[in-house]
């Protein structure tokens, strides 16, 4: 065939597209992934009577806040990968800022208590629960984000699935935090944090072998 | 291209046309380092061509063309050095200078036969693709004649293009 042939096919016809098409596809996706993810919850552990109640602790606000920034800060960089071309620094600074004021709360923490205390603090109840069920939830994210960020052209598959992986591990984090937060913010760092990471590394191996096109 | 996306198929056509030469020398190349020859580079054009038409909804209009046209190329080249790379490996020696000799700038043709490409689509959307895409009959005429409703037809027309490069770059040399 020859390319003008192939040139006069494409232009055939043309559908208008309008260009925030792609953001769309990845909202819907994420919102699809976390009430998922959240069913699960219920399913797993039942009503979290206590948030219902309206009771909101300083450390699941912490570990709240610290989740849905990096659901939201690593979604719209997620946008961004899939869009070829279009570099998103600040972006991954914003991420790494948001890791490194976790870990230096953390760290401030254990400074100021008694060394005595820090193995309670750090291997609190149910750290083996954090560390099982956040990657479990985030498997329904990322089902639905490595659906979404198909239909957009990431040229960076490594990249684009350690973000999706990311943002999957974030959403079953935020959404696990409803049940159980943790008893201190080394917890939270650690059960948290390294959870999500762990879901970005896994992302970041499966990324080539999904989102190829 | 802003025009291309609001619809205009002849400013399409034009920036379609345009890219190809662009595509063309900077795929020839690329490819010419490594011993393979103006069909290749063709395939390749055609290739990315597909790829810019089929995803143009990721292009954002408030930056510029190029780094967006050349990463989806530089995409393309990737993907096709991988799947090419068994297959050099395997080619004897002395074959392989007749194979990678054969450059011949005028009248390439890419390796892309349509018709048999075509054969292999689901009927829905050969049928689809047939009507809008190579008889140029409106989605409204393909509609009333294949008896499907409109969203339809360019839903098949859509998924029916995407399928057809998927379909390319299997068949597709070497």
């Amino acid at each position: 065939m020859k390319t003008d042939e192939l040139i006069d096919m494409l232009g055939t016809n043309l559908e208008p597209v309008k260009g925030g098409e792609l953001r769309n596809t990845v909202t819907i996706a994420l919102a699809l992934g976390a009430v998922a993810a959240f069913c699960l919850v219920l399913a797993m552990f039942g009503l979290p009577a206590a948030t219902l109640a309206g009771e909101f602790p300083a450390l699941k606000v912490l570990a709240l806040a610290f989740t849905l920034g990096v659901v939201a800060a690593g979604a719209s960089l997620l946008i961004r990968s899939t869009r070829p071309g279009k570099p998103g620094g600040k972006l991954l600074v914003l991420l790494g800022l948001l890791f490194v004021a976790l870990l230096s709360a953390a760290l401030v923490t254990l400074i100021v208590s008694h060394p005595a205390a820090w193995g309670g603090m750090v291997f609190g109840p149910q750290w083996t629960a954090c560390l099982v069920c956040i990657p479990l939830l985030a498997v329904a994210p990322f089902a639905s984000l490595v659906w979404a960020v198909r239909r957009g052209a990431p040229t960076n598959l490594k990249r684009t699935g350690a973000i999706a992986g990311l943002v999957a591990g974030a959403v079953g984090a935020a959404v696990f935090a409803f049940h159980y937060s943790g008893g201190s913010i080394p917890f939270i760092a650690l059960w948290y944090g390294g959870p999500i990471l762990l879901c970005a590394v896994v992302g970041a191996i499966f990324g080539p072998l999904l989102l190829r096109w | 291209m802003l025009a291309g996306l609001d619809g205009d198929a002849a400013a399409h056509k034009t920036l379609l046309t345009r890219l190809s030469a662009h595509l063309r020398a900077y795929f020839k190349t690329r490819l010419g380092r490594i011993g393979m020859g103006a069909a290749e580079a063709e395939d390749l054009v055609q290739e990315t061509l597909i790829a810019l038409h089929t995803r143009r909804h990721t292009y954002d209009r408030s930056q510029p063309l190029t780094p967006w046209v050349y990463a989806i190329a530089r995409y393309r080249l990737v993907d096709y050095l991988r799947r090419s790379r068994a297959s050099m490996t395997d080619l004897p020696i002395e074959e392989a200078k007749e194979v990678l000799a054969d450059d011949d700038p005028s009248s390439v043709e890419s390796g892309l036969d349509l018709a048999r490409l075509m054969a292999r689509l689901s009927p829905k959307a050969r049928q689809a693709i047939q009507f809008v895409k190579l008889d140029g009959l409106s989605v409204r005429e393909a509609a009333v004649r294949s008896g499907m409703s409109q969203s339809a037809v360019k839903v098949s027309v859509h998924r029916g293009l995407r399928a057809l490069s998927l379909l390319a770059r299997k068949g597709s040399r070497p």
